[in-house]
């Protein structure tokens, strides 16, 4: 028997019709999964009556044993097959995961193209693959809870995701089966549980900023967001991916194990027992005063002054976090109109009194902060599904770093600049830079700085088959595509003989997460050393043209149009050009250098044109040339 | 003629309207369409139009307009939880038939 939600006026969906789609919470620690009834978002339960699933999954010889909860309890047992925390590995490199793969007790290993995988008892496994059995589990839970199949999903990933780790979110995605109707980043998810999109009118000018504080068990991320006309931008991002509300348990543990006169070199089962007791602590001082303890044979109270002073110091550290961005941002805290607190560890309410303090003003936090993220999520699959009509709820994002090509001399043309709303599509014309020239390399860039080394590398492909012409009559139009997940698409056609290339930016994994804030900073300060950069690499792609001309006119005319001294001078300008091309970082003294060489060649070129010349007209009368 | 509702129903419309912030109530009907010839209508309503049959119900107004009141005399709107699923049923003692997913039927 289907069961019917209550719909908008002259919306019922005919028999068969309604879509069903979800929106995914897919965290580190846990993931959730919500969708909307009668026009409210609401987190899907499973049958023991649990919201939260643990991003963990159990492998066995014969494969995945099992997922969330069942698979927690392997975590002592079984630590190497018991994956959890797999979405810190998601979309990056082997010397990435080397790096901070410490935290983690895997061994990794990398079969192809340096993708890393993880060594379990079911052989090499992707980040991908258990991210896709998270998904599938929860897809199973909607489904089950439609009796319907899933139309489609909205998953949410953090804002400082890039490329790599969005396009893994997606793979995995569609290794478990389901549609993503978008890719959402997490505090603009959190906004629209909220409601703030509606807020704004959406003909009006108007902007508000907003600031999401998410502080989950392990991971910190703060994001300050513009809303201008139902438009979400990110204007930055920061936290801290190794401070959650673990580390208030850690530190109420560490006051017990001093208390109690315990040693520092607790075995596992004693410091669980501290833990669970320390969070147990932490949660009964969110409504009272103080709290009787009892642990073991020790007797004791936790007043909430006391923990504040254990835990503030923790805090403090988020704010700082808050701050940065602000200055990121170039804002200051009196411009955010408004605060939302995300993430279970904001139910301290510590947490929410100094946050208000920072910025000033009540931060929202009506809504469950474990669930915002996946309401809001639900809410955007709800209009993207086509369940809801009215297409001013179409939500826009944003693409967080611009997109270029790799031109001459290493230099980056950006083709899509950061902050542009997403769908968007431009295309730029180039050419072939030598006569003859067949093929192009394409190199798709990320960043902001202006030489290419400095940017982040996403795809690399050639344009074969330009048919053969001079330097700078080829029509090479690339045209850059991002779809609404963020997801880029570049394709170059030559424009004469219509031959085309193209690639769906698989990106080359590995960009540390701070990496991308950094980029962003560095470029405002290499700004200077950028630009001093980019003016130099152009002369001495004008130098390198200049040299490889003037020596192949030189082989083919020299004997015929210039004495042996005039050869001798022009072989000598090239020599110091090479020379000052090689030695000087300073672009204006190459410049110089080009153009004594150019003088000096001057005369050369000129007798070049006139035996050109000659020679096109030799045998040719007055009157074929006039009527040509 | 009369139309019901179960506590659980009006419990989970009164929940709704709080929720969207408008509407006077509810509208049940019927549509001739689907694969057994008719299927259900549930809406909220922002304006009763006129020739519409108002029942009300605890706190809820149950809006229907007329020809579809002969499909659904009887009728009591219920909610139900079947495992995970959960949503609102009719419960109409004119059904003569309907099909598989119970979406649509014919009396």
């Amino acid at each position: 028997m289907a069961l019917l939600q209550i719909s908008e006026p002259g919306q019922s969906p005919q028999p068969h019709q309604r879509k069903h789609a979800v929106g995914i919470d897919l965290g580190t620690t846990n993931s959730l999964v919500a969708t909307v009834r009668s026009g409210m978002a609401e987190v899907l339960k499973d049958e023991q009556g649990r919201e939260l699933l643990p991003s963990v999954v159990h492998y066995m010889t014969d494969g995945v044993s099992c997922v969330g909860h069942e698979a927690s309890e392997h975590n002592i047992a079984d630590p190497l097959n018991t994956i959890s925390s797999v979405k810190r590995l998601l979309g990056r490199g082997l010397a990435d995961v080397k790096t901070f793969g410490g935290q983690l007790p895997y061994e990794f290993d990398s079969d192809d193209g340096g993708m890393p995988k993880i060594k379990t008892a079911a052989g090499l496994i992707s980040p991908i693959q258990v991210s896709a059995e998270i998904l599938r589990k929860l897809a199973g839970r909607a489904e089950i809870a439609f009796d319907s199949m899933l139309d489609g999903a909205v998953i949410t990933v953090p804002a400082y995701f890039d490329d790599a780790q969005r396009q893994a979110t997606k793979d995995a995605a569609t290794l478990a089966g389901i549609k993503v109707l978008r890719l959402l980043n997490e505090p603009t998810a959190a906004a629209i549980a909220y409601g703030l999109d509606e807020s704004t009118d959406n003909n009006s000018s108007e902007e508000s900023t907003i600031a999401v504080y998410d502080l989950g068990g392990g991971t910190f991320d703060v994001s300050i967001l513009r809303l201008t006309r139902g438009v979400f931008e990110v204007l930055a991002t920061g936290g801290d991916s190794a401070l959650g509300g673990d580390d208030f348990d850690r530190a109420i543990a560490e006051w017990l194990r001093q208390e109690m006169g315990m040693a520092e070199d607790l075995n596992p089962i004693e410091q669980r027992i501290l833990l669970e007791t320390a969070r147990a602590a932490k949660e009964e001082l969110s409504d009272s005063d103080q709290v009787a303890l009892e642990v073991l044979d020790w007797r004791g109270t936790l007043t909430r002054e006391l923990m504040h002073s254990l835990i503030d110091g923790l805090i403090d550290k988020t704010l700082r976090a808050c701050k940065r961005s602000l200055r990121d941002a170039g804002l200051e805290k009196t411009q955010i109109s408004k605060v939302i607190l995300v993430g279970g560890s904001t139910r301290t309410p510590r947490v929410g009194e100094k946050v208000a303090e920072l910025f000033g003003t009540e931060p929202l936090c009506s809504l469950n902060p474990d669930q915002v993220v996946a309401m809001g999520a639900a809410l955007q699959a709800e209009v993207l599904v086509g369940n809801k009509s009215g297409d001013d709820m179409l939500l826009l994002d944003v693409i967080p770093l611009s997109l270029g090509i790799e031109t001459m001399g290493g230099l980056i043309e950006k083709i899509i600049h950061r902050n542009t709303t997403i769908p968007v599509s431009k295309a730029q014309e180039f050419t072939t830079f030598k006569d003859g020239q067949t093929a192009m390399a394409v190199h798709v860039l990320q960043g902001e700085r202006e030489l290419a080394t400095d940017c982040r590398s996403l795809a690399r492909f050639e344009l074969r088959g330009i048919p053969p012409m001079v330097a700078g009559a080829a029509k090479i139009r690339v045209a850059y595509q991002v779809d609404a997940d963020g997801l880029l698409n570049v394709s170059a056609r030559e424009l004469t003989s219509n031959v085309e290339s193209r690639i769906e930016v698989k990106p080359s994994y590995g960009l540390g997460e701070e990496e991308i804030t950094s980029m962003l900073q560095d470029s405002f300060s290499h700004a200077r050393d950028d630009m001093q950069a980019r003016a130099l690499r152009e002369q001495q792609v004008e130098a390198d043209r200049m040299i490889e001309d003037l020596l192949a006119a030189l082989d083919k005319d020299a004997e015929a149009l210039l004495d042996a001294q005039e050869s001798q001078c022009l072989h000598v300008a090239i020599n110091e050009l090479k020379q000052v091309r090689a030695s000087s970082t300073e672009h204006r003294v190459l410049a110089r250098q080009i153009e004594s060489v150019a003088k000096a060649s001057e005369e050369f070129a000129a007798r070049r044109m006139d035996a050109s010349i000659k020679s096109a007209l030799a045998g040719h009368t007055l009157d074929e040339i006039e009527k040509g | 003629m009369a139309i019901t509702m179960t506590p659980a129903a009006e419990q989970h419309v009164v929940k709704h309207l709080e929720h969207r912030a408008k509407g006077v109530g509810i509208r049940l009907g019927v549509r001739t369409t689907g694969c057994s010839g008719l299927s259900y209508v549930l809406e909220f309503v922002d304006d009763a139009t006129t020739g519409d049959e108002v029942f009300q119900c605890g706190d809820v107004k149950l809006i229907i307009d007329p020809k579809s009141l002969l499909y659904l005399d009887g009728t009591q709107l219920d909610y139900v939880k079947e495992g995970l699923n959960e949503g609102f049923e009719f419960k109409n003692p004119n059904v003569k038939d309907e099909c598989g997913c119970g979406e649509s039927f014919h009396v």
